[in-house]
């Protein structure tokens, strides 16, 4: 068998794992579909009781549903080597022949979809329940931002993961520390513009951010003051989704020299 | 030059030169594991030597044991081997293959079990979590679910197969990784002490199996590392004897009781005493002493038998009493004693 078909096979077993093991609890419908959507209600309330333009609320039932994909990649993606290797199973994946970029997009995958789950619900739940007036009009360019956002936040939960894992416990903590800091930066319940130019600029460098910023132009028009045109920040974005895997492969390939060269990196509690 | 089917397998071969047939001929392919002056060096606050100058020639076919004491760098040899570990000095060729250049080429023929190893999703079925990994290796799904099938029953798991990891005993677990290194059906396969903690029954099933697989086919080698010396005595055709990072001697298990020489090994059961004065005794070579409750039981290699009335008399002015005295024909444990200076455990 040839590295591709074996590549292959390794990441849609990985992928199909990790689906099949979300969607066994129960519980999946409480934390994946109620609570986010509870988050999602109450901004909304806040933005009724300022009585804001009702296009925000628009913004915040998107920002709720990308706020699943950037939970999935913090806490599924960064994290899941280091998780991996405290219960036992990071030493195992070390002596398979697959490539470990098809491993990681096997959880990227498999993250994906649980998230789109969460992402949906919470799009449609919150489109029906607060009367959310959404045009698409242009779904071809909407679905290639989408991608093209997936890649690139992908790719960096991919980059982070080897990080995350040689750098061992302070894993959690940046965890933390990206995901409030970001959904502040990223505009995940607002327009970025509102923060300015110099903050939108770096909060750029962020895919989500852009990625948010062209959906929210793509399906609320003009009114959503995006930071720049769409096609610019589709290319920006693709521009991301290379570096980042391109990141993502250097850095697990630095993690399994040092795994190999230092021993310690395979081994729980550490 | 030798035939590119021949090269492309990457191992070992011996090629002798015919000149009555007037044609190469192949011998049978030989080297699994071929280790050259492996050091292993740990740097930390102190370095620790893990493996040190070690030289090692494993058959095709063989079923090799490594037995040392924890700490002996069994395990270490074992992750260096299985591509986890580079090596810090030395050579080490698995299959042909070198661990530190082609690693990958060696990951894809062969395979690792661990005793008390937590593996698999516990939220996955045994038979979704076997599945999994055999993907991992390529195998073609439908010969995956024959042979996880197949070897279910072997182990007596089917009625298991479809419950959740999380819910199963230990022994069930250990033998689905059993099973999970098995289902890749590697050419080499390193278990490192595959039966720890597990009970006498499931240890019987696990070894009954090792054995069939070996001799099943004989391009397939194994390596062992163990603590149960009876495990090494059963299975192994060669056992290296393993302590302090070095290799202290190679040899079946029936060559390294040889070596103990016969009519040396004792047994004494006495009440309770202090045995340390025991070692300072002239002609004690080796001896394991194992306090019970109420009992002591001395296992000694000594130099002759001539020795076991000092002993006695030892043991009598202490203040205990010897309750029974056995000659043994040597074990591999005595042998390992003899070798070592000291039990494994």
């Amino acid at each position: 068998m040839n590295d591709w078909a074996l590549n292959f096979k390794a990441g849609i077993a990985r992928a199909h794992a990790r689906a099949i093991g979300a969607m066994r609890e129960p519980s999946w419908v409480v934390f994946d579909v109620i609570l986010p959507l509870l988050g999602v209600a109450a901004y909304i309330y806040y933005y009724r009781a300022l009585g804001a333009d009702p296009i925000f609320e628009g913004f915040v039932i998107l920002g709720g549903a990308m706020t699943a994909f950037w939970l999935n990649v913090l806490w599924g993606m960064a994290a899941q080597l280091y998780w991996e290797r405290e219960v036992g199973n990071f030493q195992l994946f070390m002596i398979t022949p697959m490539s470990r970029m098809a491993l990681l997009a096997g959880m990227a995958l498999g993250g994906l979809f649980t998230s789109s789950i969460r992402a949906l619900s919470t799009l449609i739940l919150g489109i029906l329940i607060f009367q959310i007036k959404i045009s698409v009009a242009e779904p071809l360019a909407l679905a290639t931002i989408f991608i093209l956002t997936m890649l690139a936040v992908y790719g960096i939960g991919m980059m982070l993961s080897s990080l995350f894992l040689m750098y061992g416990r302070d894993a959690w903590n940046i965890s933390n520390l990206l995901q409030e800091p970001v959904y502040l930066v990223s505009g995940f319940y607002f327009p970025i513009r509102e923060l300015g130019l110099t903050i939108s600029a770096v909060a750029s460098l962020i895919p989500v951010t852009l990625g948010l910023d062209a959906m929210r132009q793509l399906l609320f028009g003009p009114a959503s003051q995006g930071i720049l045109p769409v096609w610019v920040e589709a290319i920006i974005l693709a521009f991301q989704a290379a570096i980042f895997m391109i990141l993502a492969k250097f850095s697990l390939d630095r993690m399994e020299q040092r795994s190999r060269r230092e021993g310690r990196l395979t081994l729980r509690w550490q | 030059m030798l035939p590119d089917t021949l090269l492309r397998t990457g191992r070992i071969w011996n090629v002798e030169q015919s000149f009555l047939l007037g044609h190469l001929i192949p011998f049978r392919v030989t080297t699994a594991i071929e280790i050259r002056s492996l050091s292993r060096v740990f740097s930390g606050r102190k370095e620790t030597l893990a493996l040190d100058d070690i030289n090692l020639t494993v058959e095709e076919g063989e079923l090799f044991g490594l037995l040392g004491p924890n700490g002996a760098g069994k395990t270490t040899l074992i992750k260096i081997l299985s591509t986890l570990l580079l090596p810090s000095n030395g050579t080490a060729h698995v299959l042909g293959h070198d661990v530190y250049s082609d690693a990958n080429s060696i990951r894809k023929r062969i395979n690792m079990v661990s005793g008390g190893e937590i593996s698999g999703y516990g939220l996955l079925t045994i038979r979704e979590n076997l599945w999994m990994f055999t993907q991992f290796y390529g195998v073609p799904r439908v010969v995956a679910k024959k042979r996880i099938d197949n070897l279910l029953d072997i182990f007596g798991l089917q009625d298991k197969a479809d419950a959740k990891l999380r819910t199963v005993s230990t022994g069930q677990r250990q033998k689905m990784n059993i099973i999970r290194g098995f289902a890749t059906d590697p050419e080499l396969i390193f278990l490192d002490e595959p039966t720890l903690g597990l009970d006498v029954s499931t240890s019987i099933d696990i070894r009954n199996y090792l054995r069939e697989w070996i001799s099943e086919c004989s391009s397939r080698t194994m390596m062992l590392t163990t603590h149960y010396m009876k495990e090494a005595e059963e299975l192994c055709d060669r056992v290296a004897i393993i302590d302090r990072g070095r290799i202290v001697a190679i040899d079946t298990p029936a060559g390294l009781k040889r070596r103990v020489g016969r009519g040396s090994s004792f047994l004494i059961e006495a009440t309770p005493f202090n045995p340390e004065s025991i070692q300072s005794i002239p002609g004690v070579r080796a001896f394991v002493a194992r306090p019970s409750e109420d009992h002591m039981h001395l296992r000694m290699i000594l130099d002759d038998e001539s020795v076991i009335a000092d002993i006695i008399s030892e043991i009598v002015s202490s203040g205990a009493q010897v309750t029974s005295l056995n000659k043994n024909e040597p074990t591999l444990e005595d042998a390992f004693m003899h070798l070592v200076g000291r039990g494994l455990v």
